[in-house]
């Protein structure tokens, strides 16, 4: 029975064990560096192929559960981090502050969040949740002794401990009125309904997860979060995190609420258009493009929540391929505003990319790439996850959603395009410095996957993504 | 005779007053963690409560998880906090605005 049990979670000891090895050898090194961060890289690469490879089931009295679904989270979670991981070592080693919990504290997210997207109970819910949010706390105060660094830290971590305590407190009131943590068995106890006191439970933990995924009216510490962490780490705090609460999401929902879909529906689907219309209407205030694509963030979780409110095995699905396309749209953009850098400063502002196509028409092609999918404009990989989302509300007979969506992603327009007419069309105030390696490869390599390439990835993904939402058969 | 109603209720009254902690208090960043540690023990009275009115030990169980990881939690917010204080020589909550808009 132990030895059933701990084969399930092979990829989680795997990042365990990784992450305290590399812990002690750091302390004793005093020092981070290529190989180590190689080294963390492949313990993640390690941690995806024994999620692919390893067994199915359940496991740990039901705590933990291995499906399809948590499989697809697991690898696209991993994949992530590490790509995080590759951008982060030149950055930080530019600004002289490459250290070695960097990677320490993104194999512990991830461990987090592949906790998050196998929870089969409230208790390892609040564990994964905890676990992966401690250490983006300290992802984002990294550059210590920056005083932006430090203050995102610190807003991250009072409104990240208040969401918690939010969710905590519906799990305590679930627990009590349907008299188990697991969700199996709370689904019996909403079978026909749910009561008063669950549902009172079930609206505190869906507003603690919207918090981590950052849906209005929850999203306020976004934008500053974004603007003050580290740019590597903000493209992995807007890709892997929101995938695997969404993915808990759907679970608790479907799995745990399935019963009671009429009841959270109406609340799913409120956060769900108020975060696509508050993305797409503060965004256009916006002059730091970190602080543009937090609000375009928050958008596009408002899409995601549009196919998880849709329901059903097509609206799972629907979410899971637009959280994966969106994903490498967020990678691709952060490794451009990781890439670049005038004058030993970070480009940053929407100013600063003045010109960038007559001076790195690579780069710029690339952004602009990310740009347009975001936006959802044919035939980019963006507008594919927008097809999704939006079949799956009008087959659920939320067409009058997706309208009101569409509308919000027409407002969001503004801001792409004068993005790119910036970066097209304005003159450069300075030359712009050879960009590393590592970045440039990652952003052009992402950008082509928005177009051609992930055309064909969708022929493949689709199959895929379809037997992971079927887990909740 | 005290029964659960009486539990639930102290611990809802603690909650809320740790959610006002947090948004009513305009000076010092203390006093926020204080506020985080009352939200999770009014969620610990509710679990051991509900243990007690269900004749479950889960919910026991659960609160000794939430007791390990409020104390990890404050660990990390501490931390923060310092860097925060190098930074900025003060811990005045309006104080932390670098970043707005």
């Amino acid at each position: 029975m132990t030895h059933a049990n701990l084969s399930l979670v092979g990829p989680e000891i795997i990042l365990a064990g990784s992450a305290l090895i590399l812990l002690v050898v750091g302390a004793f090194r005093g020092k981070g560096g290529v190989v180590f961060n190689g080294l963390s890289v492949l313990a993640l690469l390690a941690a995806a192929v024994a999620a692919v490879v390893g067994p199915q089931g359940r496991g740990f009295a039901g705590g933990v559960i291995v499906d399809d679904l948590s499989t697809f989270a697991k690898v696209a979670i991993y994949l992530a981090s590490a790509v995080s991981l590759v951008l982060a070592d030149r950055w930080l080693a530019r600004r002289g502050d490459s250290k070695f919990e960097l990677p320490v504290l993104v194999i512990l997210a991830a461990l987090g969040m592949g906790v998050m997207v196998s929870a089969g109970d409230l208790i390892s819910l609040y564990i994964g949740v905890e676990l992966h949010s401690l250490a983006l706390y300290v992802l984002a105060a990294f550059r210590r002794d920056d005083a932006k660094s430090s203050e995102a830290g610190l807003k991250y971590f009072v409104l990240g401990a208040l969401s918690s305590g939010l969710l905590l407190y519906g799990a305590s009131l679930i627990y009590g009125f349907a008299g188990s943590t697991q969700f199996d068995v709370i689904a019996g106890a909403v079978n026909d309904g749910a009561g008063q006191g669950i549902l009172f439970g079930l609206v505190f933990l869906i507003c603690g997860l919207a918090f981590k995924v950052s849906a209005a009216p929850f999203h306020m510490w976004t934008p500053d979060v974004y603007e003050g962490a580290p740019t590597p780490m903000v493209g992995f705090f807007a890709a892997a995190p929101k995938l695997a609460a969404m993915v808990l999401l759907a679970r608790v929902l479907q799995e745990g609420f399935g019963g009671a879909v009429a009841q959270w529906q109406q609340v799913v689907l409120a956060i769900a258009l108020l975060s696509v219309f508050v993305g797409a209407f503060a965004g256009l205030a916006q002059k730091n493009l970190k602080r543009l694509w937090a609000y375009s963030s928050i958008a596009n979780i408002g899409y995601a929540l549009v196919g998880l409110a849709a329901g059903g095995e097509a609206g799972v699905q629907a979410m899971l391929m637009f959280m994966v396309l969106y994903m490498v749209d967020v990678t691709g953009f952060f490794a451009c505003l990781t890439a670049l850098q005038r004058d030993g400063r970070s480009m940053e502002t929407i100013d600063d990319m003045a010109g960038l196509f007559k001076e790195k028409p690579g780069l710029a092609l690339a952004m602009t790439a990310f740009s347009l999918s975001a936006l959802g404009l044919p035939p980019l990989s963006g507008f594919f996850a927008k097809f999704y989302v939006f079949k799956a509300a009008i087959d659920a007979g939320l067409a009058w959603a997706a309208i009101l969506a569409l509308v919000g992603s027409v407002v969001a327009a503004f801001y792409y395009l004068r993005l790119i007419k910036v970066m097209w069309f304005d003159a450069a105030p300075g030359a712009v410095e050879a960009p590393a390696f590592s970045a440039r490869t990652i952003a052009i390599g992402a950008a082509l996957f928005s177009f051609p390439v992930g055309l064909v990835a969708l022929v493949w993904l689709d199959p895929v993504s379809r037997a992971a939402a079927a887990a909740f058969g | 005779m005290i029964g659960l109603t009486h539990y639930l209720t102290v611990a809802a009254i603690l909650f809320t007053i740790g959610v006002f902690g947090i948004f009513v208090n305009r000076k010092n960043v203390i006093v926020i963690l204080m506020s985080i540690e009352l939200i999770l023990l009014a969620v610990n009275i509710n679990l051991v409560a509900f243990s007690a009115f269900l004749h479950d030990v889960v919910g026991q169980i659960f609160a000794m998880f939430v007791l390990t990881v409020a104390a990890a939690e404050a660990a990390v917010g501490l931390a923060i906090l310092v860097t925060f204080f190098r930074n900025r020589g003060d811990i005045a909550v309006d104080d932390a605005s670098v970043m707005k808009g």
